[in-house]
């Protein structure tokens, strides 16, 4: 493990994970600010609709499933650096696949007209991480950019965007498709479905016509198997690859720092490390003072008299008694992380809602913010 | 407002909100405060790491786990597919169901929730709603099933999901939020959808995390650091309340603020504090 200076350094592609509203899309956003703005050519992928990330650019439009440049970003007049944005469709993107591994225009088209396909596409659970994981694999073959951040799917667990691609090409290897095929290869042209009694199934409890989308959607697809076999193993082999580097994003919050302790052992279980961890939202610490001798002080200004500086010893006990539940609920994955790769980002005064967020964000990731004693 | 009218507005609760901002907490103290107020409650879980177990242990709070691939075993055997109900949830064929028909998983956890409502076994029902961005298709999921599958039991079954709907005295959704600018925002987005699309009752909002307290004095002899701390208290503070009086003027809900509690991610102790407080304010609430 190592700091994020040289995680951003050294690596293609840095991913940002962790549990559902503790930062990942910030934090990704502010890695990608200070790497272009350290010279690199970098583009930053979101999964979240939110309009959030566009906000923060100044990009009035809006980000889309292709790459934006932001021109709001003040890089130094000689820098090479550049900062583009984009938001992932996973619809958009699964589209693409298909039109590429098509053996013919016409099998696209029936493909992408099918209602179970657009329901694949847009629904099935895996298809976001999948897609993530693709886009990921595309921008990082594109000559434009020589870095790519991108924050994963906010799902329960966060190794299915590890799994996904394998999880999505069993779905479609899927022992049914050829249950569906079999009297295709027959030389039958319209399936007996009352013979298979799993069909008759699913057809009595999902009705007729959406099965016969079912089967109509493997049939069109017949032939494109290996292509997305060997696409999903290329795009899993770059996941797992040393070009790419796992940043864990945490809030102070038991559930959030269990999520990341538990993506941090699958990783290594996967022979894959945590390259930084990142604590978000941490209560600010003022002074040295504990907070058994700030509410001793607070009692000592009682006792003086003077009610005022005792509410503001108060106030300081109070804020370091949270500072220090909190450094406690992190205490085991600090303990497991090196020293220099743990990241602690203080709870801002206000919303990080604009580039000069962002950028103190960055400051707390890359300066040389000081830790906790 | 007297407790036992608060919890007897709707049978089934369904607490919404976004990942992050304690939907699980205030599952957890909507159960603990209507179990102390003497109703038969049961809390429902859907998905995740089960915790609503350990939050409530000792509560008086029954706790349940539903989940889709279950719900949906259960709804084949049901519909007398046993035999082959087991082969499919082995062969992960149930993938595929849920494909065909989106929504099916949601439904038929939905039409568990619809038959523990109609049970009279628990006088009141919090369910732990789905995460992130997942709430609102979940909800949905009766309409879009309505206007894919034109027939059978499915069908039967999201008409009577929508029937509990439409009716604020068997059904409400609590919307969870916190006092910050984003996840304000998003309520108010979450709020508009549910209302326009859903047709379900809204709740009151409930705010989680809320600093509450009176201004910090500023004394002139204090040290920089003292006022540095007491300036930035108050700076949250002032910011929380400018946020809820925004939520305030931009929906027409109550607002029910849960106060944020010195420890970091709320544990089974803390939950008897939180339920005082949420207590007390229904009190103050206009019946």
């Amino acid at each position: 493990m190592s700091s994020l200076g040289t995680i951003v350094d050294e690596a293609q592609i840095v991913v940002s994970c962790g549990s559902g509203g503790v930062g990942k899309t910030t934090a990704a956003a502010a890695i990608a600010l200070h790497a272009a703005a350290s010279g690199k050519r970098v583009v930053v992928v979101t999964i979240d609709p939110a309009r959030r990330l566009a906000d923060a650019f100044g990009l009035a439009g809006g980000l889309t499933n292709e790459p934006t440049r932001v021109e709001a970003l003040e890089v130094p007049a000689s820098g090479t650096g550049e900062l583009w944005a984009m938001m992932l469709d996973p619809a958009t993107t699964f589209d693409g696949l298909v039109r590429q591994y098509a053996t013919t225009p016409e099998r696209a088209e029936r493909i992408l007209a099918n209602a179970f396909y657009r329901n694949i596409a847009g629904a099935l659970s895996g298809t976001q991480e999948y897609m993530a994981a693709e886009k990921l694999y595309q921008l990082h073959r594109d000559e434009r950019f020589d870095l790519v951040v991108v924050d994963t799917p906010p799902t329960r667990n966060a190794l299915d965007f590890l799994d996904a691609p394998a999880t999505l090409t069993r779905f479609i290897n899927h022992r049914l498709f050829r249950l569906m095929m079999l009297p295709a290869r027959g030389g039958l042209k319209v399936l007996n479905i009352a013979a298979q009694p799993v069909l008759r199934t699913i057809g009595k409890v999902v009705g007729g016509d959406v099965l016969a989308d079912a089967i109509a959607f493997f049939q069109a697809f017949e032939g494109m198997e290996s292509g997305f076999r060997d696409r999903a193993d290329a795009v899993a082999e770059l996941l797992r690859s040393p070009v790419t580097r796992y940043v864990l994003v945490a809030s102070a919050r038991h559930d959030t720092v269990e999520e990341a302790r538990f993506f941090a052992a699958r990783l290594t279980e996967t022979g894959l490390a945590v390259a930084a961890v990142v604590v978000n939202r941490l209560q600010p610490r003022f002074g040295t003072t504990s907070a058994a001798d700030a509410m001793a002080a607070a009692d000592v200004a009682s006792a003086a008299g003077d009610t005022d500086l005792a509410a503001m010893w108060r106030n300081l006990a109070e804020l370091r008694a949270l500072a220090d539940a909190e450094e406690a609920v992190i205490a085991p994955l600090v303990a497991e992380t090196d020293a220099d790769s743990v990241h602690r980002v203080p709870l801002l005064d206000d919303d990080v809602h604009d580039l000069g967020g962002l950028r103190a964000i960055a400051r707390h990731l890359f300066g040389t913010a000081p830790s906790p004693v | 407002m007297d407790s036992l009218q608060f919890f007897g507005a709707a049978r089934l609760v369904i607490v919404a909100g976004k990942g992050g901002v304690g939907k699980t907490t205030v599952t957890a103290v909507l159960a603990h405060a209507a179990a102390r107020a003497g109703l038969r409650v049961l809390a429902v879980e859907l998905e995740g790491k089960p915790v609503l177990a350990d939050l409530l242990a000792g509560s008086g709070a029954e706790v349940v786990t539903i989940t889709a691939p279950e719900a949906l075993a259960d709804y084949l055997d049901a519909h007398g597919l046993k035999r082959v109900s087991k082969r499919l949830a082995t062969s992960g064929i149930i993938d595929v169901v849920a494909t065909a028909a989106p929504g099916i998983d949601d439904i038929v956890v939905l039409g568990k929730l619809k038959q523990l409502e109609r049970l009279d076994v628990h006088d009141l029902i919090v369910v732990d709603g789905p995460a992130a961005g997942h709430a609102i298709t979940f909800l949905l999921s009766a309409r879009g099933l309505l206007d894919t599958v034109r027939g059978g039991p499915i069908k039967t079954q999201a008409e009577e999901v929508l029937e509990m709907f439409n009716d604020p005295e068997r059904c409400q959704v609590i919307l969870v939020t916190l006092p910050e600018t984003t996840p304000i925002n998003e309520l108010i987005e979450t709020a508009y959808s549910v209302e326009e699309r859903v047709g379900v009752q809204l709740g009151p909002v409930i705010v989680n995390g809320v600093d509450l307290g009176d201004t910090v004095p500023l004394a002139d002899a204090a040290e920089a650091f003292l006022r540095e701390a007491a300036d930035f208290r108050n700076h949250r503070r002032g910011a929380q309340r400018a946020e809820l009086e925004r939520l305030s003027s931009d929906l027409a809900l109550t607002q029910i603020v849960l106060p944020q509690l010195p420890v970091a991610g709320v544990a089974a102790a803390d939950l008897p504090a939180l339920s005082i407080a949420l207590l007390e304010q229904i009190a103050t609430l206009a019946g």
